[in-house]
């Protein structure tokens, strides 16, 4: 264990911001650069399963942020629960700093994958999932974040076709959405995955009560998505 | 006696490791899944047998999935399905995420030569090249299949295993990763390296000339000390797949030394005929007599 690691408790959802500020030294950030924000917040913070002290622990919830861009906020986040020293914040982007403009899984602890090219995420989440139920671990959840314009590639449909088959219950996407895809049909997020066998839920992505509300309802033998929609792009 | 295919073969693998090693897993894109139904596997291994439907990027994230946690995926599929088609699902979703699995291929060059291009893909060991730490094995004969298959499995890197129809008459026992020296010529003898089912139309060729012949079924890493152990002015590399495939690691392996390198392989074109193999390596050059007549150009200092 490193010595430097902070205490997770002693931040909150209040210091997020100035933990962003210390990579990108902007003393506001733009909706797009925080979308992602309150839903990860809301993840860390009450829902997932895992902990710094044991990143590795086998029966802990999988994360996988497949919406690598503009990581901020995830970066603040793991800083914030104790993943990532703080200071290593400020050498955001350094060729020898751990923190790049896409998370590397292998870079960081407790990040469960390497991400940045959009369509990858979900799919490994999948096969992370079925691994899971192979191997007959109940216990751990895997949860995908995505974006609303990510869901343009059509690995993400191979992806969502399997798993409705498939009925993985243990697999949560969220869907961040704040309008960016190009030709999207407004709405129709949870009505498509609807339609491959998934519950849905949406949620306001700002209100972390509304997220964890969505995160938890119960989807018996089915795979779950929570639409989280935020500001227009 | 019906002489076993490489794809018999590695169904017969596949239920061999399966049964021996619980962690592994088969992860198909319908193309396999009556192979393996037929010969029983499926039965057998229901739950360790993964079809993810004609969805070939998912096939390799969903194997990276798998490797995450920690299961051995052997992911199969028609070559150009499985390398081109999902080449960026290789590099990242493996390479960079630093997993790792058996990748094995059926439908080699145009071993479908009825079905045209787009069945096509002998460039898939040239792709496969380009990535850091992948291992690529080229077996000439079922029997090597089965030794490089296991192998592969039951190491702890990346594989990509090139199954073909095309085989040599018998196979070898392989030492995995080795050449091994088929003919051996006088010293400082030309040296001809015969990858895969490369080697029996090579030692056709080659009969009668004093040459020494290496044969490999490993091409990366790529076998440098026994090609510089044996090697002399004159190079010839003889691969079923792209031509000039692995050019360069013969370059790299004799950069200290003046040498001269005929690379034969797959050529460059677009080819639009159906008919055989035997058709298509004609057109190639890489009949016997086509490869006698280069070789012979070549050593008699010409432009082959």
């Amino acid at each position: 264990m490193q010595s430097t690691r902070n205490t997770p408790a002693a931040y909150g959802y209040d210091d997020l911001q100035r933990l962003m500020t210390l990579m990108t030294g902007d003393e506001k950030h733009s909706t797009s650069a925080t979308s992602t924000l309150d839903v990860v917040w809301t993840l860390y913070d009450t829902v997932l399963n895992v902990s710094s002290e044991a990143p590795d622990d086998p029966e802990r919830d999988r994360f996988l942020l497949s919406k690598g861009h503009g990581p901020m906020a995830y970066y603040a986040v793991l800083a914030a629960k104790g993943f990532i020293p703080i200071e290593q914040l400020s050498d955001f982007g350094q060729f020898n700093s751990p923190l790049g403009y896409h998370p590397d899984a292998n870079l960081i602890p407790g990040v469960e994958i390497a991400s940045g090219s959009l369509g990858h995420g979900l799919p490994i989440a999948t096969g992370v999932a079925s691994a899971l139920r192979l191997k007959g671990q109940q216990k751990p959840r895997v949860f995908c974040l995505i974006g609303d314009a990510e869901l343009d590639e059509g690995s993400n449909h191979e992806a969502i076709a399997l798993a409705g088959r498939l009925q993985l219950e243990n697999l949560t996407a969220i869907v961040i959405d704040n309008r960016s895809s190009t030709h999207a049909w407004p709405g129709g997020i949870a009505a498509r995955l609807e339609v491959e066998g998934w519950s849905s839920a949406t949620v306001n992505g700002r209100d972390h009560e509304d997220i964890k509300s969505g995160l938890e309802q119960p989807h018996p033998a089915q795979p779950h998505v929570v639409v989280a929609q935020v500001e227009e792009k | 006696m019906v002489t076993a295919s490489m794809r018999d073969s590695f169904i017969s693998t596949a239920d061999q490791l399966l049964s021996e090693r619980q962690d592994t897993a088969v992860v198909l894109a319908d193309i396999g899944v009556s192979q393996f139904r037929e010969a029983g596997v499926l039965d057998r291994h229901p739950d360790r047998i993964l079809n993810v439907g004609i969805r070939e990027q998912l096939q390799v994230s969903f194997a990276a999935g798998l490797a995450k946690e920690g299961i051995r995926p052997i992911v199969h599929t028609y070559a150009p399905f499985l390398v081109e088609r999902p080449y960026e699902q290789i590099k990242l979703d493996f390479g960079h995420q630093g997993v790792t699995g058996v990748f094995i291929s059926v439908g080699a060059s145009y071993d479908s030569t009825v079905s045209g291009r787009t069945h096509q893909a002998p460039e898939d060991v040239a792709l496969m090249a380009t990535l850091p730490d992948w291992q690529i094995h080229v077996p000439g004969h079922a029997d090597e299949a089965a030794q490089l298959i296991l192998s592969a499995a039951n190491s702890e890197h990346s594989s990509y295993v090139r199954l073909s129809e095309e085989s040599n008459s018998s196979g070898r026992s392989v030492n995995t990763g080795k050449m091994s020296v088929e003919k051996r010529g006088s010293g400082g003898a030309p040296v001809v390296v015969a990858v895969g089912p490369k080697l029996d139309p090579t030692l056709e060729a080659v009969a009668n000339m004093d040459v020494t012949v290496l044969y490999a079924t490993t091409v990366r890493p790529f076998d440098t000390d026994t090609l510089r152990s044996v090697a002399g002015q004159n190079v010839v590399l003889i691969e079923p797949y792209l031509e000039g495939t692995s050019a360069q690691e013969v370059s790299a392996a004799l950069s200290d030394t003046p040498h001269r390198l005929l690379s034969i392989g797959v050529q460059r074109k677009e080819l639009r005929n159906y008919g055989t193999i035997a058709d298509h390596n004609a057109a190639h050059g890489l009949d016997p007599a086509s490869l006698r007549e280069r070789i012979t150009r070549f050593i008699d200092n010409g432009r082959a």
